[in-house]
């Protein structure tokens, strides 16, 4: 197990080092001038030597490898720069916004994986009938639905028309402090739209590999000997068809990130996704590198993960196969 | 680790996550002051500003609420003394400018501001390093000086007679902002200065949260807590403020329409020098022809665009300088006539060719205009421009691009650009018409050059003489009828959607930027809720 987690370490290296080299070389080939960002507009009215001036200060116009391997060597050292966008330094922006980014995806992660797996048990038990048809058609449409779509209508219906549920923010916006429940009711929206967009692959793949296991020699032996239903299903069938699901968790990663982009995006969420946003398109190098590291970080970590999982929960896989 | 326990620990996680979340405590606030009045308002804004650090640019237009400049604008948009405590001394050549300060104001930290702070904060933002971007409006300062704690004089290189304008940029605390790196410290994200309000807590995209300032030398604002939330969307920001989130928001004209029928709130619409203009470029052959100028201008119907376009809210535009602008040029309205437009082309040679389009010498009557994708008001002013057009047989084609696409074909290509700023006329027409600027970043983007109107604006700058500075902008406005170097279509009013219960507010006149100065909170510390 720690044998495979050092391997992948070791493995991330790499990757880490090209993808931050691909964001530099990719922001240095968009037509986006990080100066004009940085001004806003007071660029539209500035005289070009005070632009060329802002141009030299910011440090922008050194070429790209010197620049990224600025970046690189200050952030191996712990110093991950500046923000220009934010104007404030780039850990401290990562700081105050990834918690809640965090927050908000954990929940909807795991309210996707408790309901997917509830549902696709359900579905699982008697295919073809009627429930398995009515959820696996809800999974399909789902899928379909793109979840800023999804963000938009749960607010017209929750916030507008029914007035339970505050359309969005971390708390109410006259409120100055951050206090649990505030918390609480402003998350249940956003983290929802997230789980929902999230549950169709959980629902179908936990419908799909309970119900092959439902099909195994060792479920039928279960039955043969005479065991409840109910023991079959969730010892046997359920425990076998669970590690398909485990791989898919950790596949699930990169999506639940962009998915959160968007979710946090229409809801106001304070997270890091206006940020990443506003870091792209302003040519803002040093947060845009941090938050593809810690995303790609987030990814790599996800498939470990899947892996760690799969293997404690069926050790014949064993860790180094 | 059984699959058992794996469970638990995600469900352990989460709940430390929200654990975390819930440190700080709770503090009961409806929003009422002990008389029943409303002590508190939220707005909805669509803008958020880069920086609250003066020394970056924050506030340089003056109404910053957290800071106070030396002077600061009333209703009318007149100059009034803030941390000055009387309008500058200019001296006779109208180079060097002098105030007296207000004598015990302090910051809001109770250190006592003085001229030190002032020419600290002048000095930042000339120094090379800061990376302040508007630093090029304070060109004409070369230096300032401290006379004692109480006084403070500006030298300047040339005499500039809007410089006091400039004067309603806000001063920062020596004593903290002095002690950090300008360009990334916390200042910018934690300011203390002398307004009436002080900054809670700034959370970046979602909104800023203001308290008053109790010992605010111009007396304790009634409104207590003020909140400015950051919502880009329209649609958003109308849902927020119908689902009772915001007491007031800025809205489109379809949208503020849709709150007419609310009694318990009010559509406040604020003139604003926010003009919509066509660039018509010097470099192109069609453009820059002063007969397709000319058509042009009296040849698109300015009137059916406030009407469709902007659904009455809003103004046909001359010039920059709004129709209902003392420093306006009575009978410079130019009559939308057709018939007349297509007379200047014809006697100019341009003759109808196929397909509609006028030719001359081999030209196609034709020329690409730009504008800003995303933009549908700039998008519906472009295309209603090239249909007016096309009925005079002249070819508009229509393009969008974002700003790194177009600058670099501006001085060929025409632009549907904005802007407008309201404290002096020299602001815009300055950087709009000076010929030595054209191509400077943005400013003279048609690369417009005249020679008598560069005269009038020197002219204009230099006199401290009213009545002469009026003369030199007429000059340039009844120039600007013979050989335009743009189209001004509109003055967009701005809209504003506020509850009742705040009383009658008033509105500034605006410029083009949707700064955290406008909408009827810019004075919100003088506010008098009712019961």
């Amino acid at each position: 197990m720690a044998r495979l987690a050092a391997r992948r370490a070791v493995f991330a290296v790499p990757v880490l080092f090209v993808v931050t080299f691909g964001v530099f070389a990719v922001a240095e080939a968009s037509p986006f001038d990080p100066v004009k960002a940085y001004a806003g507009t007071a660029g539209l009215t500035a005289s070009q030597e005070n632009l060329d001036q802002l141009r030299a200060n910011l440090g922008v116009d050194k070429p790209l490898v010197s620049r990224w391997w600025d970046w690189l060597t200050s952030a191996l050292s712990g110093d991950l720069g500046d923000s220009s966008t934010l104007r404030q330094p780039v850990a401290d922006a990562i700081g105050e916004r990834i918690g809640w980014s965090v927050l908000l995806a954990a929940t909807a992660f795991l309210l996707a994986i408790l309901l997917g797996s509830a549902l696709g048990v359900l579905a699982a038990r008697r295919p073809g009938g009627w429930l398995d048809r009515g959820i696996t058609s809800l999974a399909y449409t789902l899928e379909a639905a793109p979840p800023f779509w999804l963000g938009l209508l749960v607010m017209w219906l929750f916030a507008l028309k029914l007035d339970v549920l505050p359309a969005g923010g971390l708390t109410d916006t006259a409120r100055t402090t951050v206090t649990f429940d505030q918390v609480t009711s402003h998350l249940i929206l956003p983290a929802a739209v997230l789980a929902i967009s999230q549950l169709p692959w959980f629902v179908l793949y936990v419908r799909q590999s309970v119900g092959d296991a439902l099909g195994d020699d060792p479920v039928r032996g279960a039955r043969a000997r005479g065991l409840a239903e109910r023991t079959v299903l969730l010892k046997h069938a359920f425990r076998s068809g669970m590690l398909p699901v485990l791989t898919l968790v950790g596949s699930r990663v990169p999506e639940l990130i962009t998915g959160a982009l968007l979710v946090e995006t229409v809801f106001s969420w304070p997270g890091i996704a206006a940020a990443t946003v506003g870091a792209a398109t302003s040519v803002d190098f040093p947060l845009l590198a941090a938050l593809t590291a810690l995303a790609t970080a987030a990814v790599l970590l996800g498939n470990l993960l899947a892996d760690l999982l799969y293997g404690l929960a069926d050790p014949r896989v064993g860790f180094d196969g | 680790m059984r699959a058992r326990s794996i469970r638990t620990t995600g469900a352990v996680a989460a709940t430390a996550a929200l654990a975390v979340a819930a440190s700080a405590c709770s503090s009961p606030d409806d929003g009422k002051g002990a008389d029943g009045a409303k002590d508190s308002a939220v707005v909805g804004i669509a803008y958020e500003p880069e920086t609250l650090s003066p020394l970056l640019g924050y506030g340089k237009d003056g109404n910053s609420k957290i800071f106070d400049g030396l002077l600061t604008h009333d209703a009318d948009m007149k100059l009034r003394p803030a941390l000055a405590a009387k309008l500058p001394k200019v001296s006779d050549d109208g180079k060097t400018y002098t105030f007296a300060l207000r004598k015990g104001v302090k910051f809001s930290d109770g250190k006592p501001f003085s001229a030190k702070d002032v020419v600290f904060t002048y000095e930042t933002i000339l120094d090379k390093k800061t990376n302040n971007a508007s630093k090029t409006e304070l060109d004409a300062l070369k230096s300032v000086e401290a006379k004692g704690d109480d006084a403070v004089v500006f030298h300047l290189k040339y005499p500039y007679a809007p410089f006091a304008e400039r004067t309603v940029l806000p001063i920062a605390p020596e004593h903290i902002a002095g002690k950090q790196d300008v360009n990334k410290g916390d200042f910018s994200t934690e300011p203390v200065g002398t307004g009436p309000y002080e900054l809670v807590k700034w959370s970046k995209g979602e909104k800023i949260v203001f308290k008053a300032n109790p010992g605010y030398w111009g007396g304790a604002p009634k409104i207590k807590n003020f909140t400015m939330a950051i919502i880009k969307d329209d649609d958003v920001r109308a849902t927020r403020l119908r689902t009772g989130d915001l007491d007031g928001a800025i809205l489109p004209p379809n949208l503020a329409e849709t709150f007419a029928s609310d009694g318990a709130k009010k559509t406040y619409a604020a003139k604003t020098f926010d003009y919509r203009v066509v660039t018509l470029p010097t470099g192109n052959e069609v453009a820059g022809d002063t007969a397709v100028r000319r058509a042009l201008d009296i040849g698109v119907d300015r009137k059916a665009m406030v009407d469709s376009i902007l659904e009455g809210a809003g103004k046909e535009a001359y010039g920059p300088v709004p129709t209902d602008s003392p420093w306006f040029t009575k009978g410079t309205e130019r009559k939308f006539d057709a018939a007349k437009a297509k007379k200047i082309l014809d006697e100019a040679g341009w003759k109808p060719g196929k397909g509609g389009i006028r030719e001359k010498d081999g030209v196609q009557a034709s020329f690409p205009l730009w504008y800003l994708t995303g933009d549908k008001l700039r998008q519906d002013h472009a295309l209603a421009y090239a249909s007016d057009a096309k009925k005079l047989g002249i070819k508009v084609e229509v393009q969008s691009g974002t700003w790194e696409v177009i600058e670099p074909r501006m001085a060929k290509d025409a632009v549907l650009a904005g802007g407008g700023s309201p404290a002096d006329p020299d602001f815009d027409q300055y950087a709009l018409l000076k010929s030595s600027l054209a191509g400077d970043g943005f400013n003279n983007m048609a690369h417009y050059d005249n020679a008598t109107v560069d005269k009038a604006l020197e002219d204009a700058r230099k006199s401290g003489d009213r009545a002469e500075r009026a003369a030199a902008y007429d000059t340039i406005q009844r120039e600007l009828v013979k050989d335009p170097g743009y189209t001004f279509l509109t003055h967009i009013d701005h809209l504003y959607v506020v509850d009742k219960s705040f009383g009658d507010l008033s509105t500034q006149v605006e410029p083009h930027d949707h700064g955290l100065a406008s909408g009827p909170w810019w004075n919100v510390e003088d506010w008098q809720p009712k019961k």
